[in-house]
């Protein structure tokens, strides 16, 4: 509890206690991060009815309900379709520690895949970002990897 | 469908920090409101729904804390978490499946958590939360991969934000009515490319109450009934990447149904005033675009032909909108309470002159994962 009450008229109070919580990331999700782990690549999964493949890999191809079940090995390239450079504070969800602004989110669509992937990409500077350019993904180190999406530590542009 | 019609309302002014005020209090007040409005009385109320969300009341199974609250202790009562046109959408249902009269109830108070955390929790886990998306960089990224497809300039939203806060100021319930000017919008902090801080909704706290009656009870009511004419919602998928953000799929097939249920065949025509779901600036452009208003990429012509202006020949916003009052959940039933006030004539001085026929919009989800909407009119 805080030590320092402020004892105005109306009285506030404050709750802070964290509600951990533990999910699942099912079969498909953990064979991304190994993957990942293993050979820095992305895996994909292809819909037997549409043919569009899907990153990260999922049960479910949600427009035509069919089951999916074909994993595609997806290298670790891709092309920004959208981008965003975020100039407010706000904590790393992961750690509760504020991350140094500015930052990049993108939209990027990996090779070989239909739909579009979240991730950040290392570049502030908004002159030199555009969508079209092309992109790699950078990854921790194995032994820094925690089987998260953080273990993909950026984007970078190429070339 | 059966006539059934709006034949109360109220709400509260939208501010930062109701401090005065629990949940408790603004759903009882609301509830007192709305049937003071009506002149109906608790006993003509068969059927009760509150709208409330568990992270932004910090609470879990945060409806069973207002019930009472809402006068529901007799009733029979149930709950929507999600936008307040959701939530109204429900209790058209149930008064469609038998019940004579409900009541619709919202609440919210961004300033009791931490609205980013909150947004931040919309997201998936295990692919997207840790990265730290949260409603305004998902929504940045939204507006920038609409710029690129249609050319859009950031003036063009920045010009929205100008309409919107403007017309608050003949709205008593805003939170920002504001005098602005496009150069003030442009030069405001840069929040997250291209968004900045006046293309953004403020974080408010606020309650509102409708309700909902079969004919025979509207005839009970004292207010002129605003009958539901169409309502409809579609959702599309939940991540991000699986959306053509661009493209508010899900609007166009709401609209559609809405249109056909009310018989409207060219909604530009038909249509008096409209009050939408604009959290962004952006937003407004490319959900009219999504309401078949106009064709894809033409959402910003709308403003800068003057037709979506006050005097122009289709309102929008005449309230100022979300952009300028939003407590989360409650902002899409605000909408539906403008256009009720606007059609019954009395917006008083956000009045749209002789408005007979209005719609209303509610989203739920980041970037308008699903979208609600309504045509309601002062005719049968
Ligand atoms: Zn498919």
């Amino acid at each position: 509890m805080a030590t320092e009450r402020d004892y105005g008229e109306l009285l506030t109070l404050t709750f802070s206690t964290p509600m951990p919580y533990e999910w699942s990331i099912g079969k498909y999700g953990s064979l991304f991060f190994h993957e990942i782990r293993e050979s820095q690549r992305f895996t994909g999964i292809r819909c037997p009815q549409c043919g569009k493949v899907y990153v990260p890999p999922r049960r479910l191809c949600a427009p035509c309900f069919k089951e999916l079940d074909e994993l595609i090995i997806l290298p670790n390239l891709g092309s920004i379709m959208a981008f965003s450079v975020v100039n407010y504070p706000f904590p790393d969800p992961a750690t509760g520690e504020q991350r140094p602004i500015p930052y990049t989110y993108g939209c990027i669509k990996i090779e070989g895949s239909d739909n579009i992937f979240n991730h950040v990409i290392d570049e502030t500077n908004v002159e030199k970002i555009a969508v079209g350019m092309k992109v790699a993904a950078v990854f921790k180190g194995k032994e820094e990897m925690q089987g998260n999406i953080q273990d993909i530590r950026h984007f970078r542009i190429l070339g | 469908m059966d006539n059934i019609a709006i034949v109360g309302v109220a709400q509260t002014k939208y501010e930062r920090r109701k401090k005065d005020k629990t949940y408790y209090d603004l759903v009882f007040e609301m509830t007192k409101g709305v049937l003071e409005d009506s002149g109906l009385t608790l006993e003509d109320i068969d059927n009760v729904i509150t709208v409330s969300n568990d992270f932004l009341d910090g609470r879990t199974i945060s409806s069973m804390a207002v019930g009472e609250a809402a006068g529901a202790g007799d009733k029979n009562i149930s709950t929507v978490e999600g936008d307040g046109t959701f939530g109204a959408f429900y209790g058209a249902m149930r008064v469609l499946g038998g019940f004579n009269t409900t009541l619709v109830v919202a609440h919210s108070k961004g300033s009791e958590g931490d609205v980013k955390h909150i947004t931040n929790g919309m997201f998936d886990p295990i692919f997207q939360r840790l990265l730290g998306l949260e409603a305004i960089s998902a929504s940045a990224l939204q507006a920038n991969a609409y710029m690129d497809r249609y050319g859009v300039r950031e003036e063009s939203f920045a010009r929205v934000s100008v309409k919107n806060h403007a017309n608050a100021k003949n709205n008593p319930y805003a939170h920002l009515p504001m005098e602005l000017t496009i150069e003030d919008v442009m030069a405001s902090q840069k929040m997250a490319d291209p968004i900045k801080l006046l293309d953004c909704s403020p974080v408010s706290d606020g309650a509102a109450a409708i309700i909902i009656a079969n004919e025979a009870h509207a005839r009970k009511a004292k207010t002129k009934p605003v009958w539901i004419k169409g309502i409809a919602h579609c959702a599309e998928e939940y991540f991000l990447g699986d959306r053509d953000l661009t493209n508010p799929k899900s609007l166009r097939d709401a609209a559609k149904r809405a249109y056909a249920m009310a018989g409207i065949a060219d909604p530009l025509k038909s249509l008096d005033v409209v009050e939408l779901y604009d959290a962004f600036s952006y937003m407004e452009p490319l959900w009219l675009e999504g309401l078949g208003l106009c064709n894809p990429g033409d959402g910003p012509k709308l403003l800068d032909d003057g037709i979506t202006t006050m005097s122009g020949a289709l309102p929008v916003n005449p309230s100022g909108g979300v952009l300028s009052s939003h407590a989360l959940l409650v902002a899409g039933l605000a909408r539906i309470i403008e256009a009720v006030l606007q059609l019954r004539g009395e917006a008083e001085n956000r009045q749209v002159e002789g408005a007979k026929t209005g719609l209303a919009h509610g989203i739920n989800g980041p970037c308008g994962q699903s979208h609600c909407v309504w045509i309601l009119g002062t005719e049968k």
